[in-house]
């Protein structure tokens, strides 16, 4: 939910100047975002306006060309040579910052339990019991503790998008990022994903979700930034921007998804 | 007797190597504390009284050869000669058994003292070792088929398929003679059963190969041919040893102990007396041979009841070279399964150095025979200090060899493992190492799995080769009791079984890792 807007603002995450190419090919300009703790905001833009790498950017998936990322109490600067160093720092933030993929990413070697319990027992060092406790009432949470016994090939789209977040969530984050996460499903197995979204949105959680699907974007988040070229073009209340787009490139490509 | 040529090489090698390895510390000092107590050195021996000599034992009628009648016996002149040079030098003299391309290569090693397996003095030979005085003089000799017109001389010879044996003076004069018919072969069994079954007009062989491989259905023929000497070998670096086995030579031939040990063995013949001059006394009857004919004859006529029997008694030693093959091969399974992971880790995420050196070695190592390999770890190692026993050697050997085979096979399965995956663990805050140990080896090891089980199977065949490194595996066995019996069917199927008994195990073992790991195989992840 949003905090509305108290005089102590409470950014729990703030990237400033991220910038990105690929052989040459500039793909993120600059970008800079404060995030308040409980936001949910989507990102959205045509394809290829960096989007996605803005995103893997703030867990250092990506490392930044420029700018730096912060946090909680962690912030990691872009670094021309990436060194030992700046890995341990990034591990640190990454502490801090759950994901979700597009194609979920869950380790076909485990069943759906063990893919939750893995990170924080190996990571955390947290005891078998109590990694146990926590996979199953996250599980219990998005639906899936009839099928944690089973591998995930067993589980459909949106049963394995769920576990996936559920694993993001064992790791006790203070902000979930998420990459297209229902670009693979159809939009009855989208529904599923959705609702757990929005039900982490009214517990409270800062969620950032990089989507196609407008709908979400316009009923469920707090802020809709839009990207285009490597540059937030808009940002602010989703009402405003799909009802009334105040940019050229915005109206573009709203008028395209009509 | 044969040469082969691969021995040849490796004694040119190992001629020159000898500087270095006499260089070795360790090698100095045994030599120098032996010479203590004794006038000359004995390499490999264990003990003041130890004379360890070398010899190949399969299919070496009458020379060194086991007992068809006494199972785990040796007999043989050049073995009774070697027994009574070991009373003569107040020594026991103790067989070593050696593959014939490994024999020379051990003297050079030190592994033994000496080598006695018919070995021509010829030049070539005498470039590589020293040799003591001739022990025993002989010619060759045609073999034809029994009631057959055939060539009776050399030259008669002329377009006819003629078989011997590689690297004698046989072959040579052959080859001299008629380059085109000459059929070379490696074991004496295979060349006299040729000849019997028609793939051979005629054979020309040292006369005793001749005397003892010729049966009922053969006969030697013509006039003797060519002249050979037979000299024990010593390493070139032991003039002492090669002078006192000289001076036993001598005392044995004057007692009259070498004559009566060919007399017995049918070996007496004009040519010894030339050479050794005529010898007092009535002849001793020639009783080793007649026992060596007898066994023969009770064998070719055995009953069905008899050569069950007889696979009874190979059972202990089909056994023992089971263990030998499934001990070396499973030994070296687990070194190839470790290291082929970490040399394909080195290259897919290993600094550049690291990256290079992996490649270089899986390169290196598969680009060159096993064989090869085998031999170097164990007779060449040495030069640079590394004496390994056979059998750490095989496991080695073998070992090295498979991990960079099952090194590209990590590589496939590391690659066949999605982006995501590690993108997924190091999201979850893992670092490289945990993702590798926990999300990424894990499933490269199930896709590797299949082609692992293959990789076994055929290593396990490929222990055979450590039979050069003197360990008695299942096919070391099977030469063995085949060429002692002349059972190349009864004995061959006993051993195919071995190795299918040996194999199963894992075949079984991989068929549940698969079964394991099958649930999960399938999906893709994109």
């Amino acid at each position: 939910m949003r905090q509305g807007y108290s005089e102590l603002t409470d950014l729990v995450l703030q990237a400033t100047g991220i910038a990105k190419s690929f052989g040459g090919h500039e793909i993120l300009r600059g970008v800079s975002l404060d995030v308040e703790r409980g936001e949910l905001i989507s990102i959205i833009g045509p394809s290829g306006c960096g989007k996605s790498t803005f995103l893997r950017c703030l867990n250092f998936l990506e490392h930044p060309d420029e700018g730096t990322v912060r946090v909680e109490d962690v912030t990691v600067a872009s670094a021309r040579h990436w060194r030992r160093s700046d890995e341990v720092q990034a591990h640190r933030l990454r502490a801090h910052v759950g994901m979700v993929f597009q194609s979920f990413n869950l380790f076909p070697h485990r069943t759906v339990l063990e893919n939750v319990m893995l990170a924080p027992m190996q990571v955390k060092r947290i005891g078998e019991d109590e990694a146990r406790a926590i996979a199953c009432s996250l599980l219990e949470k998005v639906g899936l503790a009839a099928v944690k016994e089973r591998y995930p090939d067993r589980l459909s789209g949106g049963q394995q998008q769920r576990a996936a977040i559920a694993r993001a969530l064992a790791m006790k984050p203070s902000v979930m990022l998420y990459d297209e996460p229902t670009s693979a499903l159809d939009p009855e197995l989208s529904e599923e994903v959705l609702s757990v979204m929005r039900a982490l949105d009214r517990e409270g959680m800062t969620q950032l979700v990089v989507t196609h699907d407008m709908r979400f974007a316009r009923a469920a988040s707090d802020r809709v930034l839009f990207l285009e070229a490597g540059q937030i073009v808009e940002s602010g209340d989703p009402d405003v921007i799909f009802a009334n787009p105040r940019e050229p490139g915005t109206r573009r490509f709203l008028r395209t998804l009509l | 007797m044969k040469m082969g040529a691969l021995m040849r090489h490796a004694a040119i090698l190992f001629t020159f190597c000898t500087g270095l390895l006499c260089a070795g510390a360790g090698y100095a000092a045994t030599a120098s504390e032996r010479e203590v107590t004794a006038p000359f050195m004995v390499p490999g021996a264990v003990d003041s009284q130890d004379l360890p000599w070398a010899s190949d034992g399969e299919a070496n009628v009458p020379y060194v050869f086991h007992d068809p009648a006494h199972e785990g016996r040796i007999t043989g002149f050049e073995y009774e000669l070697m027994q009574a040079i070991g009373t003569q030098l107040g020594r026991n003299a103790r067989f070593v058994q050696n593959g014939w391309d490994g024999l020379i290569p051990g003297l050079a090693r030190g592994l033994y003292a000496m080598v006695i397996d018919g070995i021509e003095m010829t030049p070539e030979h005498k470039a590589a070792v020293l040799f003591s005085r001739p022990y025993y003089v002989t010619v060759d000799r045609i073999v034809l088929r029994k009631g057959e017109r055939g060539p009776m001389s050399l030259t008669a010879l002329h377009g006819h398929v003629v078989g011997t044996i590689k690297n004698t003076s046989a072959e040579r004069l052959l080859l001299a003679h008629d380059a085109h018919d000459v059929r070379s072969y490696d074991e004496e069994t295979n060349l006299f059963s040729d000849l019997k079954n028609g793939r051979l007009d005629a054979i020309l062989i040292d006369e005793p190969i001749a005397l003892y491989y010729t049966s009922n259905e053969l006969q030697i023929v013509g006039e003797p041919i060519g002249r050979v000497a037979y000299g024990i070998a010593f390493s070139k670096t032991n003039p002492r040893l090669r002078d006192a086995v000289d001076q036993a030579l001598g005392a044995l031939i004057k007692d009259g102990t070498l004559y009566r040990i060919l007399a017995r063995w049918n070996l007496w013949t004009p040519y010894m007396a030339d050479y050794m001059g005529e010898q007092a006394g009535p002849m001793p009857p020639p009783t080793a041979w007649e026992d060596y004919r007898a066994t023969m004859e009770r064998m070719s006529g055995s009953s069905v009841h008899a050569m069950m029997q007889r696979y009874v008694s190979f059972l202990p030693l089909i056994f023992r070279g089971a263990m030998m093959t499934l001990g070396v091969s499973a030994l070296a399974m687990v070194l190839a399964v470790g290291l082929g992971l970490l040399l394909a880790l080195a290259r897919a995420y290993g600094t550049a150095p690291l990256r290079w050196g992996a490649g270089l070695y899986v390169e290196v190592v598969r680009g060159t025979p096993l064989l090869i390999q085998v031999l170097f770890i164990f007779y060449g190692l040495p030069a640079f200090g590394v004496r390994l026993s056979p059998f750490v050697a095989g496991v080695l050997a073998l070992g090295l060899n498979y991990a960079a085979y099952e090194a590209e096979n990590y590589r496939a399965g590391l690659a066949s493992v999605p982006r995501g995956q590690s993108e997924a663990a190091i999201a979850l805050n893992m670092t490289h190492v945990q993702a590798l140990r926990l999300v990424i080896v894990p499933q490269a090891f199930r896709t590797v799995v299949p082609v692992m089980t293959n990789d076994f199977i055929a290593l396990i065949k490929d222990s055979s080769l450590v039979s050069v490194i003197t360990l008695t595996e299942l096919s070391q066995t099977y030469i063995r009791l085949s060429s002692t019996y002349y059972d190349y069917v009864g004995t061959g199927l006993l051993i195919a079984l071995a190795y299918l008994l040996v194999g199963l195990p894992f075949v079984r073992l991989a068929r549940m890792a698969e079964k394991r790991m099958g649930r999960v195989v399938g999906k893709g992840h994109h």
